[in-house]
């Protein structure tokens, strides 16, 4: 036995005699991933979230919480001698008097938009292909959940550097908390210590950002994480991939190779960001001030949508019997977010409802051959893309010329009419795609040979699909819609009434496909030959 | 027509492709060659290590230098950041390379099985828990369920009670400024009193109320005194009697403090006379008492009257007649 061989052997015999852990880690590091780019996606969100935690730390040697007023004296010339906050000179000393401090800034911030792109479009790539369905409901609502605190935790972030534009900000969220019913200006009130802005709203969001949202973040990802093992990958369907197994790669040596190189690339990649592409300079903006403002101010990305809502929002307000409701900042800062996420969150068990469809799903769908789902997507980030588009509507127009009335309305119109709009064509996109899957399998591939027949006659050559091909194109399921009509065959009435008839409804609509060829099909077509 | 095979059926599973080779699995030069790739990949990594140690001791830190697109940086941070982001990147792409050319890449097949218990299980699960609940015995005794249920009850005030002193409760404040009847305008910056002939036609000037000595302006009260100050020709307005009359020779005064979020209304735009908050756009017509014209913003900007003092300084004329900022539920105008 060598020496290396002798201290491993130790080692392990060491822990498995305390742990009993040999029987486990054996079974782990066997564990099979299936292999697929798109899978790549959370891995980037989590990588994104150790590298936000790195950084993060690294600023909080230095940073001060404080609003204490302070006097800059530090290597930014044009601000020696403002008064601002001690939170605002330490993130100024961060950025030009401690070596690498701007460098970190940045990676954190990059890294922060990194995390919040990736989570969306990951949860993109779970919607669209179905991998949400049961048994995996519970692991999109703790998705659900950490998309919301991300967004949480990315304004609070840059909310602390307490700068002109992260104050405005500021002012923006405690207006959205005031124009609660009843208890608004009471929570403001506790929450900033007396009047906007006080002295205390650092050093509470501070604590927040770096503890509070964090720690439930960790957790949730831990309990994300020890689900997707628990449950297993799910895969895409393909010749050999079914509902009852896993078809990959084992953990170790290919996964731990393949996924902790993707770390360091996914590092290397936010640390070159930070380092060519600068992000929030906040040394421009100056110290905040409640009586000044930039023009052109703009959230981070994935706050812009609920500021475009917000701008989008017609002036209305009811004041009876000495009270206030705002409705131009409840309805689009928090009525229309907290249903949208309800109904994300419910989502799994909506679709269960619509199709009745209460069994497990390891295969995902190709989103084409989910019609009605891949629309309801297309719906929503139709939706959320109008808003987002509103929310830059300043910028829009001073760089394309355009009227600020116009993009108003534009928003105001395309917020209603453009996401069913976006629905019809992706579904009819889908049902396209399925009637060209069942060409294929039927008649096989188009190879734009064209070729004449002895009685002059030119017809274009198929070639046939390879099994493995064809097996793909018409593998899936398709359930029927639920039965339940508005009456049975002897005239009663739907006993689930309204609710059965919506129903019923929705699961055609759910359902609504072109029919796969069918060995049926395939026989008669064989007929047709001989 | 299409020449399908009799033998293919649609819908039976042909099985698993068969495994295709690598160059690296069967010539064992490409195999070398692919670990020459693999260790190239790794001294870059190094390489970028020497950059990064290098940058941090021996760029100056005030180093600026010119990059096309980004435009002029700091040198110091830049190599920095090319160093660790080079040593970062590489040490992935060679681990990446190893995994897809050198190591194993026979697809394994695992049996996954349902998720719900075997019915056994479950039963055994709930006689358990049945049994725990039987031997608790709380149900034979509600004296201690009861006076449980009431503790916990209680227990749970606490900690929203510790939560109190987080902050006063806003009383009157919302609806009060520092503003007050006679109090005189002073320049922001510079707190000096101002004559209605410091501001010129076209005019704009950001001012507070003037503070007695030794009281310290802090940034609540600008949150919420904060008032501009706007001069046209007197002709131009269009206001009733009792708006005109809160005007001084043509100067207006608003409350800088957005009435939709709070934000500082801060563009004016001169030929318009029209005031616009930035933040959501709302747009306010100064000629008639900052009407909103365009935006989310539900209410005019509060206007605050004006007059000169027996030393020809302006001040105020009486407070702000409602609450200045974002509405709020209590907000009775």
């Amino acid at each position: 036995m060598s020496a290396r061989e002798r201290v491993a052997g130790g080692t392990a015999n060491f822990l498995d005699e305390r742990t009993g852990a040999a029987k486990w880690m054996k079974k782990t590091l066997t564990k099979v991933f299936p292999d697929h780019w798109s899978f790549m996606l959370g891995e980037i969100v989590m990588y994104s979230f150790v590298i936000l935690l790195l950084s993060g730390t690294f600023l909080t040697f230095w940073f001060d919480p404080s609003m204490r007023e302070v006097e800059y004296e530090g290597s930014y010339e044009p601000l020696n001698g403002v008064k601002m906050s001690a939170a605002y000179a330490s993130a100024l000393h961060i950025s030009f008097d401690v070596r690498g401090g701007l460098l970190m800034r940045q990676i954190h911030h990059w890294a922060a938009l990194i995390f919040m792109a990736a989570m969306v479009v990951h949860m993109m790539r779970v919607f669209f292909t179905g991998a949400f369905r049961k048994p995996r409901e519970l692991n999109w609502i703790i998705g659900v959940a950490l998309l919301t605190l991300g967004i949480v935790e990315g304004f609070l972030g840059y909310s602390l550097p307490d700068d002109l534009l992260s104050g405005t900000g500021i002012r923006i969220a405690e207006a959205i908390i005031q124009a609660i019913p009843v208890v608004g200006s009471y929570l403001s009130y506790f929450i900033f210590g007396g009047a906007f802005p006080g002295e205390l709203f650092i050093q509470r969001i501070y604590a927040v950002h770096i503890l509070l949202i964090p720690g439930i973040m960790l957790a949730l990802i831990t309990a994300h994480l020890m689900l997707v093992w628990y449950q297993k990958h799910t895969q895409y369907p393909g010749p050999g991939r079914t509902e009852k197994n896993v078809v990959g790669y084992p953990l170790m040596p290919v996964y731990m190779a393949k996924a902790g190189g993707f770390f360091f690339i996914v590092f290397g990649v936010t640390a070159f960001l930070g380092a060519v592409a600068q992000i929030n300079p906040i040394w421009i903006f100056g110290p905040y001030n409640p009586g000044q403002i930039g023009a052109g101010s703009q959230p981070d990305w994935y706050m812009g949508w609920l500021d475009g809502l917000v701008r989008a929002a017609p002036p209305i307000e009811t004041h009876a019997f000495g009270i206030t409701i705002s409705w131009n900042i409840l309805i689009p800062g928090l009525i229309i977010p907290g249903i949208i996420f309800t109904l994300m969150a419910f989502y799994p068990f909506i679709e269960q409802w619509m199709t009745g469809d209460k069994r497990e799903h390891h295969l995902l769908d190709r989103p084409r051959n989910n019609p009605n789902r891949t629309a309801i997507g297309a719906m929503s980030l139709t939706f959320a893309l109008v808003a987002l588009i509103n929310g830059g509507n300043d910028l829009l127009a001073t760089h394309f010329d355009l009227s600020i009335n116009q993009i108003m309305w534009f928003s105001r119109i395309g917020l209603i009419v453009l996401p069913p709009i976006a629905f019809v064509i992706t579904k009819r996109i889908c049902l396209s795609l399925q009637r060209a899957d069942r060409e294929k399998v039927l008649h096989g591939r188009e190879t734009g040979r064209l070729v004449m027949l002895p009685h002059g006659e030119f017809i274009e050559v198929h070639e046939p699909l390879s099994p493995e091909k064809a097996y793909l194109l018409s593998s899936h399921e398709q359930l029927p819609a639920l039965e339940i009509g508005e009456a049975d065959e002897n005239g009663v009435a739907n006993p689930q009434g309204i609710k059965g008839k919506v129903r019923a409804r929705m699961s055609r609509a759910s359902q609504e496909q072109i029919s796969k060829p069918t060995s049926q099909d395939m026989l008669e077509l064989e007929d047709g030959h001989h | 027509m299409s020449e399908m095979k009799n033998e293919l059926e649609p819908l039976s599973d042909p099985g698993l492709p068969e495994h295709v080779h690598r160059k690296s699995d069967v010539d064992p030069l490409a195999a070398k060659k692919a670990e020459r790739q693999v260790s190239i990949l790794f001294l870059f990594s190094a390489i970028g290590t020497v950059l990064f140690i290098y940058s941090y001791i021996w760029i100056p830190r005030e180093q600026l230098i010119f990059l096309p697109i980004f435009g002029t940086t700091n040198a110091h941070q830049l190599f920095l950041g090319l160093g660790l982001a080079m040593a970062l990147f590489f040490i992935g792409m060679g681990a990446v390379h190893w995994a897809k050319t050198l190591m194993p890449d026979h697809e394994v097949v695992d049996i996954r099985k349902e998720q719900r218990s075997k019915d056994e299980d479950r039963a055994a699960f709930v006689a358990t828990v049945k049994d725990g609940a039987a031997q608790a015995a709380l149900g034979r005794r509600p004296l201690i369920k009861r006076t449980l249920g009431l503790a916990l009850g209680l227990v749970g005030l606490s900690p929203i009670l510790f939560l109190r002193d987080l902050g006063p409760l806003p009383g009157n404040d919302l609806n009060e400024t520092n503003w007050k009847a006679g109090t005189r305008l002073v320049t922001d910056p510079g707190d000096r009193p101002i004559r209605p002939s410091d501001l010129e036609v076209g005019g704009v000037a950001q001012v507070q109320p003037e503070f007695p000595i030794g009281k310290v302006r802090h940034l609540d009260d600008i949150a919420q005194d904060s008032v501009l100050l706007i001069r046209i020709r007197p002709e131009e307005f269009n206001l009733d009697a009792e708006r005109l009359s809160w005007t001084y020779e043509g100067i207006i005064a608003f409350s800088k403090i957005c009435s939709h979020m709070g934000c500082a209304v801060a563009l004016y735009e001169q030929t318009t006379k029209h005031l616009l908050c930035p933040c959501h756009q709302s747009t306010f017509d100064v000629t008639r008492a900052a009407k909103v014209i365009f935006g989310p913003s539900a209410r005019p900007l509060p206007q605050l009257a004006i007059t000169v003092d027996a030393e020809g300084y302006l001040v105020a004329k009486a407070p702000f007649n409602e609450a200045v900022g974002p509405s709020f539920w209590g907000r009775d105008s």
